[in-house]
């Protein structure tokens, strides 16, 4: 494949893999993945990673949502008009429910697309640079790095005391 | 956090997939009972399609009974489910954690139930899709000024927002059965559930995100879906339903009947399970507060029912509600106002809020009661209504019992199933309340 190399390393504390991922980057190493048992907001800041676009996908859908259902319900009523004690035939109040019902239904599964295309759809990180212990109770840090700097990494990984390194091509 | 000291995420891991193991002899002798209930109320069902309506004890005036109550039953159940995983998820109320699952699956299965309510309810029940808006031969459209209808969608909004929030909470939980089990089938079923969860700090960033959203959606919409179950009856010109204050007064409701199934369905659950080191005397205690809260809204709701009847000085509103508590219902209206107002009020002392058992006595009374909530306000109203002439005395028929009966057995079997399929406690929020793992201590 290319010449990029993946490396692994597993750790136990969670102080740990924090003061690693600094070291990586300080030795100019950025292109990182930080593997965790439960989200934690010490890695989200060490990460620095962008807000996510989830946010987007939630907003987009909503906005659909709401639009479809006055689109729905005004066009159908207005379709075939039944006028009722002279009732108005578009009438917003009740119509309001089911907009409302929509706007949350869209807005829900556009959230979900958004999960599913961020996360999952894109598969960054190789199987084999996995460990099934992350679930449970360890960390782990994967650096993308060229063949070069191998090394580098595993000597840092070494010398903050990994427990376990893996390495795969990338 | 003292009670959990003794936890570590690898035990949480172990406690929580080892629920999993193959059932057991007392599983078997819980789910085949109820199967065999879920196969007497599919009889009855059947009996009712072939004989017709007739065979409910349906009888002018009174043509929602049994079913309708036990439709807002079980979407009244549904709801505390939905505060528990999302509302107090929004509050940042730590007791949520170990017990939010649970409530989520009851939130699943209970809408599944009510669900099918409507359906059996229908004359036709084979005609049932017509209530949903799509192009047909006719070129009619659905009437969406019609409350029935905006069940419709609230209702089965609901089903599908709860059912996605309950499943993307499990995903990372999911992956960690991945990571344990040998058995290859149980293995591939649990990869593809899990979407090929890793734990990356990539994945957990929109997953957070993700979560955040869906708990903020399952917010208002809970307070929709009762409001609107509640204009059911409230947009229609009867006396005892014809009010205002039937939507706060519904979702309180839900709510307190909610809470009192969570903790009738944890208390076995945490026993058999041994599952004390996670769901906690806190936890109950947090439960039982919320149902000291709800309680005394369902109570002074049924007070101002009756000021209100008296105070808008109609005969016909006022009639109803003398009759509600004198009639031939009287009985029922006095079980409701005992199980939801009397017999809550021990919960103000902290020494009862934290004994179990008695927390569990209580959690069935408030069940039963509200049950006759609903029974009362559905047929009561219609029993006795504007016209003298035309009040009439409805007796539910072995038929209407069988298949309440058979709902009950319907849900339990789906949260039997769940118990041995799913994880009943989320691991990785479990996680979330141990101290983190450090090598140093944080200064």
């Amino acid at each position: 494949m290319s010449d990029k190399q993946g490396v692994l390393g597993i750790f136990s504390y969670l102080d740990v893999t924090i003061e690693t991922v600094k070291k990586l980057r300080d030795s100019g190493f950025n292109n990182l993945r930080v593997f965790s048992p439960f989200p934690t907001h010490e890695i989200e800041e060490v990460m620095d990673e962008p807000e996510s676009i989830v946010r987007f996908f939630t907003l987009g859908g909503a906005m659909l949502g709401a639009a479809c259902g006055v689109a729905f319900t005004v066009l159908t009523s207005m379709d075939w008009p039944i006028s009722v004690s002279a009732k108005p035939i578009v009438s917003l109040p009740p119509f309001m429910v089911i907009i409302f019902e929509l706007t949350i239904l869209m807005g829900a599964l556009a959230t979900l697309l958004g999960l599913l295309i961020n996360s999952r759809l894109r598969r960054d990180t190789p199987r084999s640079m996995y460990d099934t212990r992350f679930s449970e109770d360890k960390f782990g840090v994967m650096i993308t790095c060229s063949k070069d700097g191998v090394k580098d990494v595993e000597e840092i990984l070494t010398s903050q005391g990994a427990e376990d390194i893996k390495f795969d091509g990338v | 956090m003292s009670e959990q000291s003794t936890l570590t995420y690898a035990r949480v891991n172990d406690d929580v997939i080892r629920m999993l193991d193959k059932p057991t002899f007392k599983w078997w002798a819980l789910f085949i009972p109820t199967l065999i209930f879920v196969g007497f109320g599919l009889f009855c069902f059947i009996h009712q399609v072939y004989s017709g309506l007739g065979v409910a004890g349906y009888r002018h005036p009174i043509f929602w009974g049994v079913y309708i109550t036990d439709f807002v039953f079980w979407v009244g159940i549904a709801h505390s489910g939905t505060l528990i995983s999302a509302i107090l998820f929004l509050f940042r109320a730590n007791f949520r954690m170990s017990i939010y699952r649970i409530a989520e699956g009851m939130t699943v299965f209970a809408v599944l139930t009510a669900g099918l309510f409507p359906i059996i309810h229908l004359g036709r029940p084979w005609n049932f899709y017509w209530l949903f808006p799509y192009p047909n031969q006719r070129e009619l459209w659905v009437n969406f000024k019609s409350p029935l209808l905006w069940d419709v969608f609230a209702v089965s909004t609901y089903l599908t927002v709860s059912a996605l929030f309950f499943f993307i909470g499990m995903i990372p939980d999911i992956a960690a059965i991945r990571d344990r089990v040998t058995e290859v089938p149980r293995k591939i079923v649990y990869s593809i559930l899990s979407l090929g969860w890793k734990g990356s700090n990539w994945e957990w960033l929109h997953y957070s995100r993700a979560y955040l959203f869906f708990a903020a959606f399952a917010t208002p919409l809970v307070l929709s879906v009762h409001s609107v179950v509640s204009w059911d009856f409230a947009m229609s010109n009867l006396p005892g339903w014809h009010t205002t204050i039937f939507a706060p007064y519904f979702v309180a409701g839900a709510i307190f009947s909610g809470l009192g199934m969570v903790i009738t369905l944890t208390v076995p659950i945490r026993k058999i399970f041994h599952l004390e080191d996670y769901i906690t005397l806190d936890n109950y205690d947090g439960m039982a507060k919320l149902i000291i809260l709800t309680s005394g809204i369902v109570g002074y709701a049924y007070a101002i029912e009756f000021f209100m009847a008296w105070y808008s000085g109609s005969p016909a509103e006022w009639g109803q509600f003398y009759y509600r508590a004198t009639g031939e219902y009287a009985l029922f209206y006095w079980i409701m106002v005992v199980c939801n107002v009397l017999i809550p009020l021990p919960l103000w002392f902290k020494s009862i809020r934290r004994n179990i058992k008695i927390l569990f006595i209580v959690s069935i009374f408030i069940n039963i009661g509200m049950w006759f909530e609903r029974f009362n306000i559905i047929v009561l109203s219609l029993s006795h209504g504007f016209d003298p002439a035309a009040w009439g005395i409805y007796k539910p028929s072995w038929v209407e019992l069988g298949i309440t009966v058979g709902s009950f057995a319907w849900f339990f079997m789906f949260f039997l199933i769940f118990l041995k399929t799913l994880p009943s406690v989320s691991i990785a929020e479990m996680k979330e309340l141990l101290p983190v793992p450090r090598k140093e201590a944080k200064t």
